[in-house]
């Protein structure tokens, strides 16, 4: 039964860490803005300037053919 | 949206760029207040950005390197409107860059309110900490705390020990870093000789913590820590709640957001941008249209049309002539023009208004509801624990006398008094937002509910701006109105718009050598004859009522003057009704700076008995609204502009009606956007429901402490009692007021549907 000491301190240890992690979280400004990230995210990545070279005015035509 | 700006490398629409608007920002001075951080290298700066709606401004704003590559980063904040720079000032000066910011269309909003940010930053990232502390401790203490509350067997005692210890633990971060702010707030408030409502709660607290260390230490038992933990836990959550819902509303504006950050000074014919603070009497300066005037001044050069607006709440612009005064929070509209100093900023008409007693910066004190029952509550407090004790104490049984003593404090600690008030109030105060009335704080609603008098300002307030009614003094021939409409048809002048639609469907006739004086009026040939449009001096009337200027047009034709059209005080639609529903509650009264040319209208709006003052001055309404007060009534005072500031505030509630949100006047304690005039009885109304659901939830607190006292006297709580009470009254509290304002709030017809 004395397994009970040693659980109890691992799960309090643990806790610990999530609430180190959250402090951390908190400091650093994470929840400041809950907003701008979800639409930040949608953004398209870079487009790379290859396709550009690619697509010449007689893809274009094709295209809309 | 990437291949949208490629392909369209030139944006749609470009702004009309005014030169040396943004000079000031070269000034070290200026600039060094504006920014968050620099160094060798780089200057980070959080500009406010109005223009900011939509996923595609985040995108641009955030693309700003690209538009030059000397800005680093730039972060943006969708809810706050705000956007984070980071650039190199070795390549780019925050004057360009703010210029960059106006050419894609998000010109920062500077204001002196940017320069001073000392009360501006506002985070709760102190208290989010102390409730992750408070609920971490409170979600294990409970974990620990079930065996107890279950029941253990005798070979497992030595675990409640251990549990024991492990719960004292728990306590200390809570009670030493959660909820220090109670203990403070409660010193703060007993040092003040008065009992707010932290007192009792912080006595709980610390009355918790005593006994949960004396039954650790003595090994007596288990002790309330995960009570303590839980209380302390809801009690900042109710707090977090309660910021988060009007923090939005950044009401901390002072009149010192009108005026603009720095001005042009002219030096031997030189232009120098310098700080509002480095006025001196004899300065010259240069106003541009659209710039504020920011000292009292004496007008050198140029055509001044002034809006004083902000001052009077009079939109018309008022004319003045070389060698004239012009007041301080002035407007000016058309050419650039000179003035000079005369009294400093700090010495001005509007800051003088402003210094004047009753506008001193002092905390509003508003008598609320939990505030005066938290005094009494604690007194009874008091005497029932030290009653039971001395009972206990009389029986001869010290253990119990100490064990009901503690019981008492413990169950009596108003943790859902706390909450019932903050919860009800934010939840009112978002209501009232949705429909476009902008309360201050949770106080002003209990406020709003203890009204029994209401004064009205005209200007603005109860007259709309944007729709006149007109009538023509004088007579015209279906010619002569032809006449003048056709040449009102070529100027964009509000009148002369007013003029065109008052002539209604006319034919349109030849007009030649079209002339516009800006400011002054109208000129052309029509069909041979000379027809002027415009003020008094301008058409050729001699004696002009001045006073009135600004509301009429003269016609004359061939020089001979025909009549004017009156631009009549266009009321509020729903006026009538309003007053109707208000005049059976409350007491109506109507103190107006203009003159009384509109006072037979008003009679038959306002009820017999109000009394109807015009011509009054700012300190005349401030003394008016003191007398009103004095004969014992609670004033709740309408108004508009800079010169009923003196009212607002003097006024137990000041409400500051506006049809431009931005523009509302400092010293108010609410904001109210023209268009939701109509719903003002609606609002009294649910001010008062709301102060029922908070003495309801008052009534239910109190039942829950009754049960909870009456075994506390007893001696006989057990903390499995305590840990089950404390948490369910509050829920209880929280529901009810929340369920119980959302109801009022549809019935008033304030929102639309029960969702």
């Amino acid at each position: 039964m004395s397994a009970i000491f040693f659980l109890i301190g691992c799960s309090v240890f643990i806790a610990l860490i999530f609430l180190a992690a959250f402090f951390w979280a908190n400091k650093t400004g994470q929840h400041d803005d809950t907003y701008t990230p979800s639409i930040r995210m949608l953004f398209d990545d870079e487009v790379e300037e290859i396709e550009d070279k690619v697509r010449n005015p007689a893809d274009t035509e094709k295209a809309v053919k | 949206m990437q291949q949208y700006y490629r392909y369209n490398t030139y944006p749609g629409k470009k702004k009309a760029e005014r030169s040396g608007r943004y000079e000031y920002l070269d000034e070290a001075a200026i600039a060094d207040k504006l920014v968050d951080f620099k160094n060798e290298e780089v200057t980070v700066v959080t500009f406010y950005i109005p223009a900011i709606h939509c996923s595609s401004c985040i995108w641009l704003l955030e693309h700003l390197y690209k538009l030059n590559t000397a800005v680093v980063r730039s972060q943006s904040d969708f809810m706050k409107k705000q956007v984070n720079v980071t650039f190199k000032h070795g390549e780019l000066s925050l004057r360009d860059l703010v210029a960059l910011l106006e050419n894609i269309g998000y010109a920062p909003k500077i204001t002196l309110q940017d320069v001073i940010k000392s009360a501006r930053k506002f985070s709760q990232r102190g208290l989010v900490a102390k409730i992750a502390v408070a609920g971490f401790c409170f979600g294990n203490s409970m974990m620990l705390s079930f065996p107890e509350y279950f029941g253990m067997a005798a070979f497992e005692a030595k675990y409640a020990t251990f549990f024991g210890w492990m719960n004292f633990a728990f306590t200390l971060p809570v009670l030493l870093y959660s909820g220090r702010d109670y203990f403070t707030s409660a010193w703060h408030s007993l040092r003040q000789r008065q009992l707010n409502l932290d007192v009792p709660l912080a006595l709980g607290i610390a009355v918790l913590f005593a006994r949960t260390a004396w039954e650790v230490f003595s090994g007596s038992g288990p002790g309330f820590s995960d009570t303590l933990c839980g209380l302390v836990f809801f009690l900042l959550v109710g707090r977090w709640v309660q910021q988060r819902t009007y923090h939005h509303i950044s009401f901390e504006r002072d009149y010192r957001s009108y005026f603009p950050v720095a001005v042009t000074h002219i030096v031997a014919g030189v232009m120098k941008p310098i700080p509002l603070a480095d006025i001196r009497v004899g300065d010259r300066l240069l106003v541009r249209n659209g710039e504020i005037v920011p000292a009292d001044a004496i007008l050198l050069k140029g055509n001044a049309d002034i809006d004083f607006s902000f001052v009077t709440g009079e939109s018309e612009p008022v004319r003045k002539v070389l060698g004239e005064v012009i007041y301080a929070g002035g407007r000016q509209l058309g050419e650039a023009i000179e003035l000079e100093v005369m009294k400093t900023v700090s010495q001005s008409y509007l800051t003088r208004l402003w210094n004047n007693e009753a506008f001193k910066p002092h905390e509003r004190k508003f008598r609320t509801f939990s505030n005066v029952v938290s005094r009494y509550f604690t007194l009874a407090l008091l005497t029932i624990a030290v009653s039971a004790m001395s009972y206990w104490f009389f029986q001869g049984n010290s253990a119990k006398a100490w064990g009901a003593f503690t019981a008492v404090l413990i169950i009596g600690c108003p943790c859902a008094l706390a909450l019932s008030g903050p919860f009800t109030l934010s939840a009112a105060l978002s209501i009232f937002d949705r429909n476009r009335f902008y309360v201050k704080n949770t106080a002003a609603i209990e406020q709003l509910a203890a009204i029994d008098c209401l004064v009205f300002d005209k200007t603005g307030t109860i007259s709309s701006p944007n729709a006149a009614r007109m009538h023509f003094d004088g007579e015209l021939t279906a010619d002569e109105l032809a006449m003048a409409v056709s040449v009102a048809q070529n100027s964009s002048h509000p009148l002369s718009r007013a003029l065109v639609s008052w002539g209604g469907s006319v034919t349109p006739m030849r007009v030649s050598g079209f002339r516009e004086v800006t400011g002054k009026g109208i000129e052309a040939i029509v069909a041979g004859h000379d027809v002027r449009l415009g003020g008094g001096a301008f058409v050729g009337v001699r004696h002009a009522d001045n006073a009135a200027q600004g509301s009429r047009v003269y016609v004359a034709i061939d020089g001979q003057v025909k009549g004017c059209l009156v631009a009549s005080q266009p009321w509020r639609p729903q006026l009538a009704g309003v007053m109707d529903s208000l005049a059976t509650d409350y007491e109506l009264h109507l103190v107006s700076g203009d003159h009384d040319r509109d006072k037979e209208q008003l009679r038959a709006v306002f009820p017999r008995k109000s009394d109807l003052l015009f011509n009054r001055l700012p300190i005349e309404k401030l003394e008016y609204i003191r007398t009103l007060q004095a004969a014992g009534k609670e004033v709740c005072m309408f108004g508009d502009g800079l010169n009923d500031a003196g009212a607002l505030k003097q006024a137990n509630l000041g409400v500051a009606v506006s049809d431009d949100i931005n523009n509302f006047s400092p010293g108010c304690d609410a904001v109210l956007d023209g268009r939701s005039f109509a719903l003002l009885p609606r609002f009294f109304a649910f001010a008062k429901a709301v102060r029922k659901v908070i003495h309801m939830s008052f009534g239910i607190s109190l039942m829950y402490n009754a049960v909870g006292l009456s075994f506390a006297v007893m001696g006989t709580m057990s903390p499995l009692f305590a840990a089950v009470l404390m948490p369910l009254s509050t829920v209880t509290i929280i529901s009810f007021t929340t369920v119980a304002t959302r109801l009022y709030a549809v019935k008033k017809q304030l929102i639309n549907n029960v969702s």
